[in-house]
């Protein structure tokens, strides 16, 4: 609990900055203009994707997690980083974070990335107003984020890495995209994506939850746009998918024991993959940089041929580089092993 | 009866050759002919497992789930001599509802989620009776009618609290999807632990069928005619729990069917419980059975029941209240 000393420190921080300590103002995804202290040494996340995000470019800024890392993931992040404390999300009418909280922690910035339609862009209004702390909206859609590292790395003074990991990105979404760009569409595996205890929750067409699945395959949902919804296992029979990508342990384990769904192609000829997700997930949850290692993974999971590379290598490539961590090969193995 | 029946058998029939799978009558004669006689059925191999792991399990458990919450619904009302009872009248929903989402919080199995479900409204349903005696009052159904509001809000806010708590990109999508109830996943798998509940509270309530007419007079009438009203009120309460909770924990939160089958099979048959259970039964097992035919086959995505049986149950309500508002005065 913040005591009321430190409530009012955080009011006065964030209110009485002298004038000089001010950079030029920044503008964010939405046209947003901000005003950003020169230095900026504490970053408040809105939520998950942003805390991601903000680790991978500089992790030293994060104040703390939307929620406190289980010990099995802090394995794969800087230590005194990962362990740092729960403080919450910002989303509006929901907030697990107290704004009073907020303020305690003196953020320097508050960083959201996600959805830049008007209602995130009014919420960042209005927190912003509350708490006098500049709160910067940027886009999360997968394709964006090179931009996004461009945006955030002049939000905080690093305009240098943010280039280096926007180069980065971008160079790893255009080389796997062009493995692939000579393959039509119509020609391209039909993927099923299983959520939920029973593998029946999936996204729908444009969904956050597919855009790594769709950026290389054939989303069978894909023809109705929308978000997640719930399937029936004769829809799925329907569909009869290549290949079936899950999130869900205890169901791809049981996917090939359970009657109704063995008569699918893809769980008789072994095509039900679990995404690992450790520290984060690698096709969806949270929705953030954590998925460009599994752009590397669906590539050659969907085009073996097309993707020789060794996937441990690059794995142990993408968590020193975003992650700050050297992996041994045995929790390489974890990792792809989908534990977690 | 027997029109009932044969109108039942041939929406069964219709309900088995519905959905998106393409199913044609000749496949499930012969799969079904091959299951009585062992000879192959020619059949490819997903055709048989639609109708033998997912239709035929699904069109059997709308049945049965319909039954249970008409049955349950018609048991509550004349136990408590209002018609404005459903079976979550003493808190078994919402029991159910937190048991679920708590099993999808500890990420348990599917059948983990369904065994914390089903206890979930039982052990509600134990709470709100305990209490509801503990208190002493004139007026004991009352007191029990207040206890099952109470607590099942508090179940109620237990569910948000544990929503709010879960993982927004993972568990909480999991959790609206169950809460809105669905029998999009059922399989052979769900149906003995649904049977069995519903068959053992469906058969205690229809032995009890000439006493539970008797419960619906006055309490000190009926206590004059010899009839021991405790022990009878508890056995009509566990036998309606028994079958409410089976029904929620495989299917969801279904509301309106127990509120309203009731009411028609009154309209039908009157308010002699030894005709009005088994018709109930029936109705609302077929009512369940022609709802869950649209989502199985209007669209590529499941439009959730519950919201499909209030849409449904809505103007169907206020129509029978215009209709028969006068056996209620």
């Amino acid at each position: 609990m913040p005591t009321r000393r430190s409530l009012l420190a955080g009011l006065s921080a964030s209110f009485a900055l002298p004038r000089g300590a001010r950079a030029a103002s920044i503008t964010d995804a939405t046209g947003r203009t901000l005003q950003i202290p020169k230095k900026v040494t504490r970053v408040f996340p809105a939520g998950p994707p942003a805390a991601i995000m903000l680790y991978t470019l500089a992790p030293e800024l994060l104040i703390g997690w939307p929620r406190a890392n289980r010990p099995e993931e802090r394995e794969f992040l800087l230590l005194d980083i990962g362990s740092r404390p729960e403080v919450g999300r910002i989303t509006g009418r929901g907030n697990t974070a107290n704004l009073e909280v907020v303020l305690a922690l003196k953020p320097d910035l508050i960083l959201d990335v996600g959805s830049t339609s008007d209602t995130f862009v009014s919420l960042a209004e209005r927190v912003q107003e509350q708490t006098g702390i500049p709160y910067a909206l940027l886009d999360g859609r997968f394709v964006a984020t090179p931009t996004a590292y461009r945006k955030l790395g002049d939000l905080i003074g690093r305009h240098d890495a943010g280039e280096d990991f926007a180069d980065f990105t971008q160079r790893t979404l255009t080389t796997i995209t062009g493995r692939i760009t000579d393959i039509p569409y119509e020609k391209r595996p039909r993927v099923y994506y299983a959520r939920g205890p029973r593998g029946l929750e999936t996204g729908l067409g444009g969904s956050i939850n597919v855009e790594t699945i769709e950026l290389l395959a054939r989303n069978v949902a894909g023809e109705r746009k929308g978000g997640l919804a719930n399937v029936s296992i004769e829809q799925v029979l329907v569909w009869n998918p290549d290949v079936i990508i899950t999130i869900d342990r205890d169901f791809a384990m049981n996917v090939r024991k359970d009657p109704a769904w063995a008569g699918l192609a893809a769980a008789q000829d072994g095509h039900v993959h679990l995404s690992p997700k450790l520290p984060f997930g690698w096709v969806d949850f949270p929705p953030s940089v954590n998925r460009l290692i599994g752009l590397w993974w669906l590539g050659k999971i969907l085009y073996p041929q097309r993707f020789p590379e060794d996937l441990q290598a690059i794995t142990r490539d993408f968590y020193k580089r975003f992650y700050h961590v050297t992996l041994t090969d045995a929790q390489i193995a974890r990792v792809l092993g989908g534990r977690g | 009866m027997l029109v009932a029946l044969a109108v039942l058998a041939a929406g069964f029939g219709v309900a088995l050759l519905v959905g998106r799978f393409p199913v044609s009558l000749a496949d499930i004669v012969a799969v079904l002919w091959a299951k009585m006689t062992g000879v192959p059925s020619g059949v490819s191999a997903s055709t048989e497992a639609v109708i033998l792991q997912v239709r035929g399990p699904r069109v059997l458990a709308a049945f049965f789930v319909g039954a249970a919450l008409a049955v349950a619904g018609t048991a509550f009302q004349g136990l408590f001599r209002n018609p404005l009872v459903s079976p979550d009248i003493l808190g078994a929903s919402s029991g159910a509802a937190l048991g679920a989402v708590l099993g999808i919080f500890f990420s348990l199995s599917v059948f983990g989620i369904q065994v914390l479900a089903f206890a979930g409204g039982l052990i509600a349903v134990t709470a709100v009776y305990m209490i509801g005696t503990a208190i002493r009052t004139r007026d004991p159904v009352l007191v029990l009618v207040l206890a099952g509001v109470v607590i099942g809000s508090l179940l109620g806010a237990g569910v948000g609290l544990v929503k709010y708590l879960a993982d927004p990109y993972n568990q909480l999508p999991a959790m609206t999807f169950w809460l809105l109830g669905s029998l999009a996943a059922t399989g052979v798998s769900d149906l003995v632990p649904l049977f069995g509940p519903v068959a053992l509270g469906t058969l205690m309530l229809l032995l009890l069928r000439f006493r539970m007419n008797v419960m619906s007079l006055p309490e000190e009438e009926a206590r004059a005619l010899g009839v021991p009203v405790r022990p009878l009120r508890i056995a009509i309460v566990a036998a309606a729990t028994l079958v409410t909770s089976a029904s929620v924990a495989t299917a969801g939160i279904i509301g309106w069917v127990g509120l309203v089958v009731p009411h028609l099979a009154r309209s039908l048959v009157g308010p002699d419980f030894s005709r009005l259970l088994p018709v109930a039964a029936i109705l609302g097992g077929g009512f369940l059975l022609f709802i869950d035919t649209i989502p199985r086959t209007a669209a590529a995505i499941e439009i959730p029941l519950g919201i499909l049986t209030a849409v449904v149950g809505t103007p169907f309500f206020i129509w029978l209240l215009a209709s028969v508002s006068r056996t209620w005065s």
